[in-house]
């Protein structure tokens, strides 16, 4: 196992420093196959391991790498730690980014700078597999800022688009201050316990709890405080509440990216590290209680605002938002399986439902408005079946008695019973928060469905369609970046009714090519069959997961022991979504108009997003550049330099003539001048030396 | 290589050179320069590949009495080596980098580069008090030239500026020097690193040096010299300036202030903090608003060497070692960040930043060098910038919480300004015709930057090759300041345990299951 965990890890690394540095030289098509290639073999390598874990047959290892830092007693190596948590997240990070590669040679086949791309991606991959091969805090926290690096290049791929820039800058420098919580708690972790090693301080975090430690002066408990601080940086990365602003845009990416990075694995980061760090957690109840506290308002808060976007990429974005809240607060409450659980099945109906809109959106041209769209079910049949099986997927269809469900059908139903059956108050708020969200989930998912597949075609009145027309919807002329929306600036989009009697306008969306069919297909099994095959070993099985995570017994014995109402809860929530966005957007379709003239401030509030952005900007962004300007004006050239160095020359002046001279005069007075000095200064040295 | 002078060798090379480069034309003294600058830099590598790690403290020792005490004795420790190291090799880089930019007076030019790579490896090598103390100061003057004499427009205030400040932070600390030697009785550095002064003193001796240094730092509020110096010097003295004659204010401190005063450094610690922390806020902020790419590094320079303060000061290896790896790191970054201005400064003679735009199109090698040291300027991890920043942070943090928190608030804000800069620059569409016709690097620039971008991951990946040669040093520094190491407000309690916040009673599975 210790050379297969080498070469997955370090196979994209080559291909990414290949195809990147290669790029014009190896041209596009091997630039593809190389990457490619370096993530289906990475792929075909984790499967066997993850399989080992569930049969039960493989054991935890960490194959060391290279030594890294040596500072007195902090030391901190290169390794690559292979248990049952990392090779969940081994299959997850590989399957997805393999087809993601995949999917890419369709999706941005136009495109006139691939090798990049495809670079970014391998590069991506690699450090997210760094950061969940990690053994040490810091090697997890190179692979965190790592991923950031890639998602910003990637974000930003298409630098050309200002939009696409200030995104990319935004999510880099929002993710820095998580990270600053991060290293904090590092600091605090190494201070605290002396170690960096993660099997080290889980051994000692126990022994640690009810410590205090002096912070800030004043002395707070250990272990609450190093786990928020941990906290802070996975709220960065996982895009909680207050820390999610940089998500939403982060759809300016081309869509296999946020598929692959802000769908599927770099924001799932922020859980990963709680389960890595859940001995620790156990070890901070007020910690514990702002994770699921945090998870439940996170996982509210982007549903609701998910029910009012028009761009199908940010309902989706929102859409992940609220489910990475689901999984904190399963960590919340002690269930780690079961966020792991979701975050696994997530990974495959996320991923499914993201590539699935990159497939509407190519054929529509680049459009990504869903008022534009309608009608395409029988267009695009087999993209509409995928998005259909991760619609029923992330609603959570599936019924209790009968052991049958899609894959969201087992993941959510046990966060919601975790969090129930863990009997705290704060359990009973996020188990109805949750429920409350899924409700919602399945509505802004059912309106997507039906916006996007159902009714009449509307596509006449889109730009990019009426554009393609023009051209003759040629797309392979089409050599410049899609121009996508940018909801949230333009005011006018807060129309709430499409154009319903708009028309084709003659034009004729086409069904993808293989290479993006082929992975809608496996990730299609992946939304179907993630939870039915693998709820066993993830949710009950002690043995599975074995050292690599906090596993409590009790609570998953209380999650299966919940009453049937509870059980049934999420089904039941799925279907008033369902009739609800039913009844809105296929029966009658005035109800939206209708429902925002009636609560026009609740649904600027919702559209806006909450206001996040523009309170942030003006208490924030505004002010450090304000700040920046004073500190240099006032503070720079006001203050320090008018009292220093040219007060000084200035009183110079007008005291003394020879001053002047000296002033204006050449260079090398000045020079001989200096010099003099020194000498001078040396022979006074000697003479003193003598004495 | 047993008594074989190696450092007098490696001064005398570029003195004999700068000396030959004023007898002839152009076109040979940038050969001299270069061939000379190589040689030594050959010979740097042959210093480190001979340094004995964990043998005696004191290597390569060479003393030749001269008269009333004042004695010409050289010798490095591993603080000394690696900084020599990075001296070396950032000259031969400067002399190219200055290859076809400098047409006027080429001779004097590369003769004052020359001189200044003298003076840099003599005040890092110095083991005589007053040798240091004429290295440290005649530095000035060849710097003094080549801002004065060969800087843009506005060159005459800023060489001015820099030298005000500069020598008058020297005056004090020459007096500081008389004092001691008089007290101690002798001027060989290594028996004052271990000589004890009477509290009191330390305190007006403290004081005295720490005048000269903070002002070479540059520390917040003595720092206003650096960005006008910086923007007025050609490209290469900027590369020298932030690579090597910062690096010589944590010198000072690291082998005069915290060995020799270590009471007066623990007592003005909290001082060093606040100073520190000002910078790291106030010239990120000032960073931010910068419309001069050359300024708005600068001040990045000012931030990044007050997080090197802040691990000077910590008392603890892991603060001593980062602080040591980030300047060096720091010289490598920010020298390569001036280079890169130097590269499209010498296509369109112009540092306004928005005048550029889209650079990745028509020049895709040059930006990727320049996301290269961005990042590591933001001290992403895998670079160098980050092992410095961390290790120094980590320290700190064992003495202060307030000073980390505060000091780490720079990697948000590094991270704001950079890419901001880096967005202007080298993305975005190409708004100007000029900017869009420039060329990518020409083989002359590749041999510029590929070294720096080499060992700048080399730094990051494997640093254990630059933190070897100086551990027993730092260890010897910590063990001499650990008597008086501050403790400020981050003590931690053992605690009894207690059950896991999720521990619940078992519950039998119920009708449901």
């Amino acid at each position: 196992m210790s050379s297969s965990i080498l070469i997955i890890v370090f196979l994209p690394l080559l291909a990414a420093i290949v195809a990147g540095l290669g790029n014009r030289m190896l041209g596009n098509f091997v630039s593809k196959l190389v990457t490619t290639g370096a993530l289906f073999v990475a792929c075909a390598l984790s499967w066997p391991i993850f399989l080992g874990f569930v049969g039960g047959t493989a054991t935890s290892e960490v194959v060391p790498v290279l030594q890294w830092v040596q500072s007195g007693t902090m030391s901190f190596d290169w390794a690559l730690r292979v248990d049952t948590l990392t090779a969940v997240m081994l299959v997850v990070i590989t399957t997805v980014s393999a087809l993601v590669h995949l999917y890419s040679w369709g999706y941005m086949d136009e495109d006139p700078d691939q090798p990049r791309f495809f670079a970014y991606l391998s590069l991506f991959t690699f450090a997210m597999l760094m950061l969940v091969t990690a053994d040490n805090l810091v090697q997890m926290f190179f692979g965190w800022e790592g991923v950031g690096l890639a998602s910003y290049l990637l974000i930003g791929f298409w630098f050309k688009k200002p939009s696409a820039n200030a995104a990319a800058i935004k999510a880099f420098v929002v993710n820095r201050v998580g990270d600053l919580g991060f290293m904090l708690g590092i600091f605090g972790t190494f201070l605290v316990f002396g170690t960096l090693s993660i099997p080290e301080i889980l051994e000692a975090a126990p022994g640690m709890a009810g410590s205090t430690v002096g912070f800030f002066g004043a002395t707070v408990d250990t272990m609450d405080l190093l786990c928020i601080l941990l906290f802070i940086g996975a709220m960065g990365k996982s895009a909680q509440l207050g820390l999610h602003t940089w998500l939403p845009d982060a759809m300016e990416g081309p869509t296999p990216v946020s598929a692959l990075i802000h769908a599927a694995t770099m924001v799932t980061a922020g859980v990963f590290m709680v389960c890595r760090l859940s001995p620790m957690f156990e070890a901070a109840p007020t910690a514990l209680a702002l994770v699921t506290f945090v998870g439940a308002a996170t996982c509210i808060f982007a549903a609701t605002v998910g029910t009012t976007q028009w761009d199908i990429k940010r309902v989706i974005a929102y859409s992940t938002c609220s489910q990475l809240g689901y999984m904190f607060f399963a960590a919340g409450v002690g269930a780690y399986g079961v966020a792991m659980f979701h975050l696994f099945t997530h990974a495959f109906f996320k991923a499914l439902l993201f590539l699935g809109a990159g497939s509407v959106i190519h054929a529509m041209h680049h459009e990504q408005d869903m008022r534009y769209y309608g009608g395409l079910r029988k267009e695009i049949p087999f993209t509409f079946w995928a998005m259909m099986f991760g619609t029923l997927a992330i609603t959570g269809v599936g019924v209790y008695h009968l052991h049958v469900g899609f894959a969201g059908f087992w993941s959510k139903d046990a966060v919601l019973e975790a969090a129930f059956g863990r009997g705290t108050e704060l359990g009973q708020v996020a188990f109805f928060l949750g429920a409350l969200a899924a409700l919602l989930t399945s509505f802004y998912s059912w309106r997507l469905m039906f916006l996007t597949f159902w009714g009449k075609p509307r596509w006449a009145a889109s730009e990019h369609i009426s554009h393609a027309v023009h051209d003759g919807h040629d797309d392979s002329e089409d050599h410049n970046p899609p121009k996508q929306e940018d909801a949230g600036e333009d005011v006018t989009h807060s129309v709430p009714s499409p154009a319903y009697g708009a028309g084709t306008g003659g034009y004729h969306p086409h069904e993808s090519g293989l290479t993006m069919l082929i992975p809608l297909g496996i990730l299609s099994l992946g939304a179907i069959f993630a939870g039915q095959f693998f709820a066993g070993p993830f949710i009950d099985d002690a043995a599975f997961w074995g050292e690599s995570i906090f596993y409590n017994e009790n609570l998953v014995h209380a999650l299966h022991a919940v009453p049937y109402w509870v059980k049934y809860t999420p089904l039941v929530v799925m279907l008033v979504g369902l009739f609800f966005a039913w009844l809105a957007y296929l029966k009658d379709t005035t109800i939206p108009a209708t429902f925002v003239k009636q609560f026009r401030l609740l649904h600027a509030f919702l559209f806006n997003k909450w206001y996040f952005d523009e309170v942030y900007d003006k208490i924030f962004v505004k002010p450090a550049f304000w700040l920046g300007r004073k500190f240099w004006k006032i503070g720079d050239e006001g203050i320090i330099d008018r009292f220093g160095p040219n007060g000084a020359a200035s009183a110079v002046m007008r005291g003394s003539g020879v001053a002047r001279r000296v002033q204006s005069g050449s260079l090398n007075l000045y020079a001989l001048v200096m010099l003099a000095g020194l000498v001078a200064a040396i022979s006074w040295i000697i003479s003193q030396g003598a004495n | 290589m047993d008594g074989f002078p190696i450092l007098s060798l490696m001064l005398l090379v570029p003195l004999v050179a700068a000396i030959a480069c004023l007898l002839v034309d152009a076109k040979l003294a940038r050969m001299i320069a270069l061939v000379a600058t190589l040689i030594d830099l050959a010979l740097g590598v042959v210093l480190w590949l001979n340094f004995d790690i964990g043998g005696a403290q004191w290597q390569f020792t060479e003393r030749q009495e001269l008269f009333a005490g004042f004695s010409y004795a050289l010798g490095i420790d591993g603080i000394a080596l690696v900084l020599i190291a990075l001296s070396v090799f950032l000259m031969p880089i400067c002399i190219l980098a200055s290859w076809e930019s400098i047409t006027t007076r080429v001779g004097e030019y590369m003769a004052a580069f020359l001189i200044m790579e003298l003076l840099m490896i003599g005040v890092f090598c110095a083991q005589d008090l007053f040798l240091f103390y004429i290295f440290f100061e005649a530095g000035l003057i060849p710097m003094y030239l080549i801002i004065g004499v060969w800087g843009g427009a506005n060159r005459i205030y800023a060489s001015y500026k820099f030298f005000l400040y500069t020598l008058l932070g020297s005056v004090l600390m020459l007096i500081a020097m008389l004092w001691m030697v008089n007290v101690a009785g002798t001027t060989d550095i290594p028996t004052l690193m271990q000589y004890d002064f009477a509290a009191d003193a330390q305190t007006w001796l403290w004081l005295a040096f720490f005048a000269s240094f903070a002002v070479k730092m540059p520390m917040w509020p003595v720092h206003t010299w650096l960005p006008d110096a910086h923007v007025q010097a050609p490209t290469a003295g900027s590369v020298i300036l932030a690579g090597v004659l910062l690096k010589m204010g944590g010198y000072g401190f690291i082998r005069f202030s915290l060995p020799m005063f270590p009471d007066a450094s623990a007592q003005f610690a909290m001082l060093i903090y606040v100073l520190s922390v000002i910078a790291v806020i106030a010239t990120s902020l000032i960073a931010l608003v910068q419309q001069d790419m050359k300024k708005l590094i600068a001040y990045s320079s000012v931030a990044h060497m007050a997080i090197v303060t802040v691990g000077l000061f910590a008392f603890n290896p892991q603060g001593l070692e980062g602080a040591m790896i980030l300047m060096l790191s720091h010289g490598l970054v920010s020298g390569a960040l001036f280079l890169c201005v130097g590269v499209i400064y010498d296509r369109l003679h112009t540092r306004e930043i928005d005048r550029y735009g889209g650079l990745s199109i028509n020049m895709p090698y040059y930006a990727v060098f320049f996301l290269l040291f961005t990042m590591a300027s933001i001290g992403l991890p895998g670079t160098s910038g980050f092992v410095g920043e961390f290790l120094s942070l980590a320290g700190i943090w064992q003495v202060s919480a307030w000073v980390t928190a505060a000091a780490t608030t720079g990697i948000i804000l590094g991270a704001g300004y950079m890419l901001y800069l880096y967005r202007r620059v080298a993305f975005g569409t190409q708004r100007n015709e000029d900017a869009a016709a420039m060329p990518d690097l020409n083989a002359r620039e590749w041999i510029m930057l590929a070294p720096i971008a080499a060992a700048v991951l080399w730094m990051g990946v494997y640093p254990e090759s630059f933190l070897a040669p100086m551990r027993q040093d730092i260890a010897a520094l910590d063990a001499r300041l650990e008597r008086v190491t501050p403790d400020y407000d981050s003590n931690a309690t053992a605690g009894e345990g207690r059950p896991a916040a999720n521990a619940m009673p078992h519950v039998e599975a119920g009708e449901a299951h």
